[in-house]
């Protein structure tokens, strides 16, 4: 009993961190409508920017995410004018497809470099314990970072004038036009900060498990998931998501095979959609509003 | 259908394919037209759903590797005839697309596109540990299987008419699909789903249909292509790389038309075939694939037929 207790516990540390991956993915859908395929390139690309940070320079590994996020944001905003303007106002298909041939250029481009082969990075950060079980460090930090980079985020976001413009935008885009926000700007600005979200939690997730230039497909995955239990666009309802997910893996682990647990997460992403197409955690969920959602899902 | 010029281009083609390496029994040609066959009966049945219901599928790729699966398990556990096999790959398959279809096609638009991701992680995860398939080392096939088919080396050429047949019906499909009542109502669902529902398309319905319709070919295809190579893993089968190619092919051809999907892929496998013999290019395989379809997306949406109509506005009325 007290082992599931300590599994959950530990899950949901590990779900802080999933819920900052996610937080990227939502804020762009939540700007422009767009979901960001490259998203899980970006994670992996964190987790790569901590390898080389870690063993190349020798920095410690919590001293590679201030270059992450700000190396994140560059690369967000270069990949929003090469891949992603062109493509606002379009069919939804083509900024997938966009997305998807960038993602795939990463990929690659990491494939020939590093293989497939695994890639650890050793971070020592002395554990808590609780009667026989010990929670590690590692896992505590960073639960305790995703919290601090998400409290951030939801500051910058209602306390600036930056952050209150990018939600004018993501409100209404005309609108955010005549009253004088450069819109296009801040779209940029907004996917620059998605891609960063994601570069960072890729690293974090980094300190924690091993990784292959593949790991991203799973991770991503997963931040849909936590996306769409949240609401498409509700930052603060990413980060509820990724603690519920991560309830959900310590609740499974100890009893089902690793790799089913990716069905599991994807069986569940599909009945989300389909009863609560708003999210879980934004709307009461009712039966009435369980109906509307089947039936608008089938319409 | 018969009175119209382009069935007769459709069936040229396909004697062309199953002729040409045949005359000169060239097996080199054959092996490089059974690829080119492999990727124009996937692109184009990705096709239907991509180019006809505007819906982008990334897990093409199960259709092809459960397909395989199912008639390499039959003809190696069963001893099951070639031909029965395929049929039961197709079918089978077919109808697990039908099931789903009729779970995730609820969803719409940009979500449909990623729970098909998930179907592919799903079916991937399944075959892994599904003991009865050899798990995550496959199954191989003895030598043994190809004598009823006439010996290991006239067997390749009964496989590769087979492959050109299947290409063959997967074209009929696409120009049969495209001239028919479902295929416009897969067009209006394409350019407005809620204009068509209003209209009184059926729309979960017929993409649900479709997406079970552009399965079979895809399974029969797989089952060929694995009982040739006699071999089969999960890791082969469910090869993330040919279902990019698939979409990177239908819409270099064009989305939506069933020439240019054709012409992408034999397009394709020619410059695939180059690339290959070159050391450098051959490992960055994806990284071509990906810039071919980022400049294709945001240069020339139309694709290659897109182009040529523009260009003679009357090839429009012969080619679909």
């Amino acid at each position: 009993m007290l082992g599931i207790l300590a599994s959950i516990i530990d899950g949901v540390l590990v779900g802080l961190v999933y819920g900052l991956a996610a937080m990227g993915l939502t804020l762009i859908w939540g700007v422009m409508d767009v979901i960001n395929l490259t998203h899980g390139a970006m994670i992996v690309a964190g987790m790569f920017a901590l390898y080389l940070l870690t063993s190349a320079l020798g920095l410690p590994p919590y001293l590679a995410l201030p270059p992450v996020l700000i190396g994140g944001f560059l690369v967000g905003v270069a990949l929003y004018w090469l891949a992603v303007h062109r493509m606002i106002g379009r069919p939804p298909l083509m900024s997938l497809l966009s997305t998807f041939a960038v993602n795939l250029v990463l990929i690659g481009i990491g494939t020939g470099i590093w293989g497939t082969v695994l890639f650890n990075v050793a971070v020592s950060v002395p554990g808590v314990s609780i009667g026989r079980y010990t929670f590690p460090g590692a896992h505590i930090l960073a639960a305790v970072l995703a919290a601090v980079i998400a409290a951030s985020l939801y500051l910058f976001l209602h306390r600036t004038r930056l952050g209150k413009a990018l939600r004018a935008v993501a409100n209404n885009r005309e609108a955010a036009e005549l009253v004088g926000i450069p819109t296009t700007r801040l779209l940029a600005i907004a996917f620059g900060c998605g891609v960063a979200l994601a570069g960072v939690s890729g690293t974090l997730i980094g300190t924690l498990f091993p990784f292959t230039v593949l790991s991203g497909d799973a991770y991503q995955l997963k931040s849909f998931v936590v996306t769409v239990l949240g609401g498409f666009g509700n930052p603060v309802g990413a980060l509820i998501g990724g603690v519920a997910l991560g309830l959900l893996e310590g609740l499974v682990t100890p009893f089902v095979p690793v790799s089913w647990t990716l069905v599991i997460e994807f069986v569940l992403f599909v009945l989300v959609l389909i009863a609560f197409p708003g999210g879980v955690f934004t709307s009461r969920p009712s039966f009435r509003g369980l109906m509307r959602g089947f039936r608008r899902g089938a319409g | 259908m018969l009175g119209r010029p382009f069935f007769w281009i459709i069936t040229l083609v396909i004697a062309a394919f199953a002729l040409t390496p045949a005359i000169g029994n060239d097996v080199e040609m054959r092996e490089g037209l059974a690829l080119a066959c492999v990727y124009i009966t996937l692109a184009s049945n990705l096709n239907l759903m991509l180019g006809y219901a505007g819906y982008v599928n990334f897990g093409s790729i199960v259709f092809f590797g459960l397909g395989g699966y199912i008639c390499v398990w039959l003809v190696n556990a069963y001893s099951w005839p070639l031909a029965a096999s395929l049929l039961a790959a197709g079918i089978g398959v077919s109808a697990l697309a039908l099931f789903f279809g009729f779970g995730i096609l609820r969803l719409r638009g940009p979500f449909f596109a990623l729970s098909t991701i998930g179907v592919n992680e799903g079916v991937q995860a399944f075959v892994q540990n599904f003991e009865p398939w050899g798990g995550s080392s496959g199954i191989y096939l003895s030598s043994a299987v190809f004598q009823p088919l006439g010996g290991a080396a006239r067997a390749l050429w009964v496989i590769y008419f087979m492959l050109v047949a299947v290409m063959g019906l997967s074209l009929y499909l696409s120009y049969g699909i495209k001239t028919s009542k479902f295929g416009l109502g897969l067009l209006a669902i394409g350019q407005n789903e809620d204009a068509a529902a209003v209209l009184g398309v059926p729309t979960p319905r017929y993409k649900a249909l479709v997406y079970s319709a552009s399965a079979f070919l895809p399974a029969i295809t797989g089952g060929l292509y694995f009982f040739k190579s006699a071999f089969i893993q999960p890791a082969d089968a469910f090869d993330l790389s040919l279902s990019t190619e698939a979409i990177v092919i239908a819409m270099l051809g064009g989305q939506g038309t069933v020439t240019g999907v054709a012409f992408g892929a034999y397009l394709y496998e020619e410059l695939r075939g180059y690339l290959l013999t070159s050391e450098m290019f051959s490992h960055f395989q994806l990284v071509i694939s990906g810039a071919l379809l980022l400049v294709i997306v945001l240069f020339f949406p139309s694709g290659l037929m897109g182009w040529i109509y523009s260009r003679f506005p009357r090839t429009r009325r012969v080619f679909e």
